[in-house]
């Protein structure tokens, strides 16, 4: 092998990509052993290992709270976004009227919003209808905030999807619902379940948002985090951050067997 | 014949109307969902940006009188009397508080005198004009200076444009003209400008360490190209508090980050890398970076490399193929990453909350600040309209050139 300057170039872009790739990962790996560090300090060499800091973590009624609240809003938030994306995504495959571009810009706007900016606005808003500081107000604007994610994957999954199915089954006498529930459900359910992740991984990962229309009764995980970080950033952050990783990490993979199953689109 | 043809073209057209009737029944209880859960909140921030409430509400019968006045003489008697009905008015504490508060943001010293004035307030119920003027003064000299009546007959309006004026640096004079605020007050724009810097620095570094990744990503196998793209995948799902607490960890001063560079000899004391600008580029970039790689790759993965082939046997560079011919098809996935990155770029508040130091903070901590510490809530809302406007004008560009994909088409 001859040494040219284009075999050096690739080399060069390969050696940039590999560091980009390293760059992506690596910050999140570093955090992981120092949850197991007998250290009070988040700094390497890691000398002593302890579960001291999960123990901890786990016996905090603040902590417990929080992980209860998330996984209560998160879910509901997720159910919503998820029914009400997905019937808009059946409706609005393969029809053009005049307005869709405009009526699709305003249904994907929450992905764009700048967050302080709904969260501001949901306050003021919620405060008149007595919905600040509630369950209620936090699972609806998280629900808002996930739609568009739906809406996306399932219209994605809906382009691959052969009409006449529907046709068909139309004709051997099921009604629309039958039909949707029998035939177009069952096709879609890749893209419905894709959607429903993000969304659930919107509502689990948001704190802005939280920050304004929950009450500390409404304390969420990322709102705990947010709070420790500012702080003081101790270890049990660091075993909350590793706990996590692990969650959505895996939620991840669940969704990369989905796609590679189907053919889900990007 | 013709008949028959008028009769499809009518059931065809029946057809459609109900399919788009299916469509909007369907696409209805999303939208009704919106309406009250996103886009009402929104109309009521946009609402709060130009609302002036405050005044108006608590000095109703003040306002009436100054109407008539010429806001450069002496503020007349019976200004004094109708302030001391109003203050005799009020139900609770709370609404003198917050006209105070309103008050004082415009003219500083203002919120001990109309607090002073309202514990005192039964002591006027029986005064005539002139004795209310000598009662008010008597408590403190200061309510006879024609600006503080001025504050209140400018703001006597349910709707205001001086938030959203003051949002960008600017205010009304006197007179009622538009004019820039002193030098020492302009932060807005400066903060604005700020936002769109730290916004194009960050779209900058993740085009330029997202483009070579997406081609090399491109050029191989899909399977293999597949396995890779999960190393962006799981950064992209990991919580964002999780790498802004995985960067503090790093940056740190005696974090893995300075001891590398101290133990390859490069430095000899600490950089400072935490709750500055640094810290903040850097932790956005990593956040930010899947939102440039994935939609670039995406478009290299559909181009042809046979073109790139052919300039090469037509006598071309391979590298001045690549910036001719490959380069300029990937454009359409350039610009959609690069308007998203910007978009998202300038809306952060996490980030540079928890890793920048005072002069990083963009526009969404002003927003943040205004609403929960000095509780200004027009300020608030007409610094958030800014940014709205901002973010829906590039929006409005990202729609008209993302195309093709789902249902961005």
């Amino acid at each position: 092998m001859t040494v040219t300057p284009e075999r050096i170039g690739l080399f060069a872009v390969r050696a940039l990509c590999v560091g980009v790739l390293a760059f992506l990962l690596l910050p999140i790996l570093v955090i992981v052993p120092l949850s197991f560090s007998a250290s009070s300090f988040l700094v390497y060499p890691v000398t002593d290992w302890s579960l001291h800091w999960y123990r901890e973590l786990f016996a905090s009624a603040e902590w417990r709270r929080a992980a209860a609240n998330s996984f209560l809003v998160a879910p509901a938030a997720t159910v919503i976004a998820t029914v009400l994306g997905t019937l808009a995504a059946v409706g609005l495959s393969r029809v053009s009227f005049a307005g869709k571009g405009l009526l699709l810009a305003v249904l994907i706007s929450p992905m764009i919003v700048p967050i302080v900016v709904v969260g501001v606005g949901a306050y003021l808003f919620f405060a008149k209808l007595g919905l600040a500081d509630s369950y209620a107000g936090l699972v609806l604007v998280h629900a808002a905030l996930g739609t568009p994610f739906v809406l996306t994957t399932v219209s994605a999954t809906l382009e691959g999807f052969d009409r006449n199915l529907a046709r068909a089954s139309a004709s051997l006498g099921a009604g629309p619902v039958r039909t949707f529930f029998r035939v177009t459900l069952p096709v879609v359910a890749p893209g419905v379940v894709a959607g429903a992740l993000f969304a659930f991984a919107t509502s689990f990962d948001e704190v802005v948002v939280t920050l304004f229309v929950a009450g500390p009764e409404q304390t969420t995980l990322p709102r705990q985090m947010f709070t420790g970080i500012r702080e003081n950033i101790t270890p049990v952050i660091a075993a909350v951050a590793t706990l996590l990783t692990v969650f959505t990490t895996a939620l991840m993979f669940v969704l990369e067997v989905l796609r590679s199953r189907r053919s889900l689109p990007g | 014949m013709a008949g028959s043809e008028a009769d499809a073209a009518r059931a065809l057209a029946r057809d459609r109307r109900a399919r788009v009737l299916q469509a909007l029944g369907l696409t209805a209880p999303l939208l009704v969902f919106l309406a009250f859960t996103f886009l009402i909140p929104i109309g009521a921030l946009l609402m709060r940006a130009v609302e002036n409430p405050e005044v108006a509400r608590a000095l109703p019968a003040t306002v009436a009188v100054l109407d008539s006045w010429d806001t450069v003489s002496a503020p007349p008697d019976g200004a004094y009397r109708a302030f001391a009905d109003d203050l005799l008015a009020m139900a609770e504490p709370a609404d003198a508080g917050g006209l105070a508060r309103r008050l004082n943001s415009e003219l500083p010293g203002a919120r001990s005198l109309v607090m002073g004035a309202f514990r005192q307030r039964e002591s006027f119920a029986t005064l005539d004009a002139p004795a209310a003027k000598a009662a008010f003064l008597a408590l403190d000299e200061r309510w006879q200076q024609p600006e503080l009546w001025r504050v209140i007959a400018r703001n006597g309006s349910r709707w205001t444009p001086d938030y959203l004026l003051a949002s960008v640096d600017r205010r009304r004079d006197a007179t009622g003209d538009v004019v820039a605020v002193p030098e020492e007050q302009a932060v807005f724009v400066r903060i604005l400008l700020r936002t769109l810097g730290i916004g194009a620095t960050v779209t900058l570094v993740c085009l330029v360490l997202a483009y070579p990744l997406a081609w090399w990503l491109s050029t191989l196998p899909v399977r293999k190209a597949n396995r890779l793209l999960i190393l962006v995948l799981v950064p992209f799902w990991t919580s964002v508090l999780v790498r802004v607490a995985a960067w503090i960890v790093l940056l740190q001063s005696e974090g893995l980050v300075n001891r590398a560079l101290a133990g390859l000899g490069w430095i000899d004391r600490p950089l400072e890398l935490l709750f500055n600008r640094t810290g903040v580029i850097i932790a956005m970039v990593h956040i930010l970076l899947p939102f440039m790689i994935l939609p670039l790759y995406s478009v290299m993965k559909g181009i042809p490399r046979d073109y790139q082939r052919a300039a090469v046997s037509l006598g071309s560079h391979p590298l001045g193929a690549f910036v001719r011919v490959f380069v300029p098809q990937t454009l359409p996935g350039v610009t959609a990453g690069v308007l998203l990155v910007f978009i998202l770029a300038i809306g952060y508040y996490v980030t540079p909350a928890l890793l920048g130091g005072p002069a990083d903070q963009m526009l969404s901590s002003s927003v943040a600040q205004y609403a929960n510490v000095e509780l200004n809530w027009g300020m608030a809302c007409a610094l958030g309209a800014v940014l709205l406007t901002a973010t829906l004008v590039l929006y409005g560009v990202y729609r008209r050139f993302a195309t093709g994909e789902g249902l961005t088409a």
